[in-house]
């Protein structure tokens, strides 16, 4: 065990000593290491998908439908070879292999996690360095983001899915805009706060382009609460996509989607409920995870913002 | 006092118009013409372009949005596309179960969150804090339809205690309202009681250090009366504000309980309209529950002066 740099150490040491005892703090974390293992394993599983003992999530299999888990039966192979297949998780109403749809699930989901979170901090950040940084827009874009954030965000999702054909591009833009106010919001505040420092001041003195002063010293004191609110943003889009898509309102129903399985399996619930088990777990454990990472990472990386939650 | 709660009052009339905006520009920004859809598949354009009339859609966008705030107003959301009844009508049929579930999953998750917190907050750092504080994680992470058909299949198909979906309208007396809300309430209230328990904690964790307490204590009080008297008193603006903004959540988690339990309330009618592209019926419901949430929580603000005397306008 090495002794920790005291919080004075650390802001006189070098940038990247300063950055290796970030790292040691998160790893330090409970809270952080449960949730980045769980994640990295869903994560594995979802890209390993076709090497984990999967199927064709879609295939559709009328004389095998509604089997519970356990199933077993065989598969001819083009070449007349026979092998058994075990449906571990059992099938649906249309005869799919949940196993399969559940891992290729985990794609989708994580996919649209970290887009839906990109996205967001990514147009967030713009706009609120805008409205932090330019007088006259603040007022304008401000309003805006009120009234947006005055609709409850499932509702606001539910409207923008309402307005284009279901798809994966429609879901991700439904998720993304009630959480771009969050972040605008955010970023506007730290950008009000920055603007007052004695540096942001200097560098102004000495006559330093708004854009560089932007990118140079305001950007850098937004990344840490923007991380952290990113990964929120990340649980709660899956979250989002899982219920979109639950109410038959998602992506489209052959797309293997934890939402999608667990929609599927509604009518017939009462007699399997391994339909809804299974994804169900997973959604949780995934967005749990997250969750837990988002809280560590909060923490470590923004004790400010720690103490006000 | 008054002037305040007037002044607040008018303080949300632009959020309120905001929305309003936004939710009307979201009709026009439709790539299908609502004037096509209620004429049908079998409408010749005359027929198209006669509706379009009526609607007043080929008249310039300032004055169709002037036109319909004066109609949103009155309180005239137009006719729904799907059910070809009155808006206004569908929503008042249907408020009944929605603001039931609502109140009822309010009132379990205050009861439940304040202590639940309260409690985390005195043993702080014991195995009691711990578990509430593990259930706030949970709850925030499981989603509400999870939690909902786990519910179902243990206290409604393998206990048999509980019916399993419906619901009952209350005039046809409590007890079959009350049991056919028992599920989707308790269902509702997970993630309503792990925010309401978790700033419970906090606030009271925050006081619980202050030179009042320390008093308290000093001059005998019982453990309680410090908890309730003194220390849960004092933090129970930010405990009132959390439930004001976790209205928002009840929202969402209404329109998917809905759906769960088969309740016929406003989250089905936004389910079923936003499946049968049914725009006036999109609009009014957004409308409604935006304008729910903007008042709950100017109820909230208001709620500040009479919960800490500090607090003066």
């Amino acid at each position: 065990m090495t002794i920790e740099a005291l919080p004075g150490e650390l802001a006189r040491a070098s940038p990247a000593a300063r950055r290796r005892g970030t790292l040691r703090a998160l790893a330090r974390n409970p809270s952080v290491v449960i949730g980045a293992v769980i994640v990295a394993f869903l994560a594995l599983v979802g890209l390993l998908a076709p090497l984990l003992g999967t199927i064709d999530p879609s295939e559709i299999n009328p004389a095998f439908r509604n089997k519970r888990p356990g199933a077993e039966r065989t598969i001819r192979e083009s070449d007349g070879k026979e092998t058994a297949f075990v449906h571990r998780f059992g099938t649906d109403s249309l005869g799919r292999d949940v196993y399969s749809r559940v891992v290729y699930g985990a794609r989708v989901s994580l996919l649209i996690g970290v887009t839906v979170a990109v996205l967001a901090v990514g147009i967030g950040l713009f706009i609120g360095l805008i409205a932090g940084y330019i007088r006259w827009a603040d007022g304008v874009v401000m309003r805006t983001m009120d009234g947006l954030m005055a609709i409850p965000a499932i509702l606001l999702a539910m409207g923008v899915v309402s307005l284009s054909r279901a798809g994966l591009v429609a879901v991700i833009i439904a998720i993304v805009v009630p959480d771009i106010p969050r972040v605008v919001r955010l970023v506007r505040a730290t950008v009000l706060t920055i603007r007052e420092e004695p540096y942001v001041e200097a560098a102004i003195t000495v006559g330093t382009p708004t854009p560089t002063l932007l990118v140079r010293h305001v950007l850098p004191n937004t990344v840490a609460p923007l991380i952290v609110q990113g990964t929120f943003i990340c649980a709660s889009a899956i979250l989002i996509e899982a219920i979109l898509s639950f109410l038959g309102i998602g992506i489209p129903p052959e797309t293997p989607t934890w939402g999608n399985i667990m929609a599927e399996g509604r009518p017939l619930f009462r007699v399997y409920p391994h339909n809804i088990f299974y994804p169900g777990v997973c959604l949780a454990m995934a967005v749990l995870a997250i969750n837990m990472l988002g809280d560590g990472l909060r923490d470590t990386l923004d004790p400010r913002f720690a103490k006000r939650v | 006092m008054l002037a305040y709660v007037l002044r607040r009052l008018v303080a949300t009339i632009p959020v309120m118009l905001i929305v309003a905006v936004l939710v009307f520009l979201m009709l026009r920004l439709t790539p299908s013409d609502p004037a096509a859809i209620i004429a049908g598949d079998n409408a010749t354009s005359e027929q198209v372009a006669e509706i379009r009339k009526n609607l007043g859609l080929d008249r310039p966008i300032l004055t169709q949005f002037v036109i319909w705030m004066r109609k949103t107003l009155q309180g005239d959301f137009g006719e729904s596309f799907y059910f070809k009844k009155q808006v206004t009508e569908l929503i008042l049929d249907r408020v009944e179960p929605t603001l039931s579930l609502a109140l009822v999953t309010i009132v379990l998750a205050v009861l439940v969150a304040v202590p639940l917190g309260v409690v985390a907050a005195w043993r702080h750092g014991g195995w009691l804090d711990r578990i509430v504080m593990g259930f706030a994680v949970l709850g925030f992470s499981v989603p509400v339809f999870v939690i909902g058909y786990l519910l179902i299949y243990v206290f409604a198909i393998q206990l048999n205690w509980l019916p399993v979906q419906g619901y009952q309208r209350i005039g046809l007396g409590v007890g079959g309202w009350l049991q056919r809300l028992v599920l989707p309430a308790l269902t509702l209230s997970v993630i309503y009681i792990a925010l309401i328990a978790r700033i419970t904690r906090t606030s009271v964790l925050e006081v619980m250090n202050e030179d009042y307490i320390r008093t308290a204590r000093a001059k005998g009080q019982t453990e309680g009366r410090v908890l309730i008297r003194h220390a849960l008193a004092n933090a129970a603006v930010p405990i009132v504000t959390v439930i004001g903004l976790g209205v928002a959540l009840l929202i969402g988690g209404v329109v998917v309980t809905e759906s769960v339990y088969t309740i016929p309330g406003l989250g089905r009618l936004t389910v079923d309209a936003v499946l049968a592209r049914d725009y006036p019926t999109i609009q009014a419901v957004i409308l409604l529950f935006s304008f729910a949430y903007v008042l709950i929580n100017l109820a909230v603000d208001i709620a500040y002066t009479f919960l800490d005397p500090r607090i003066r306008y």
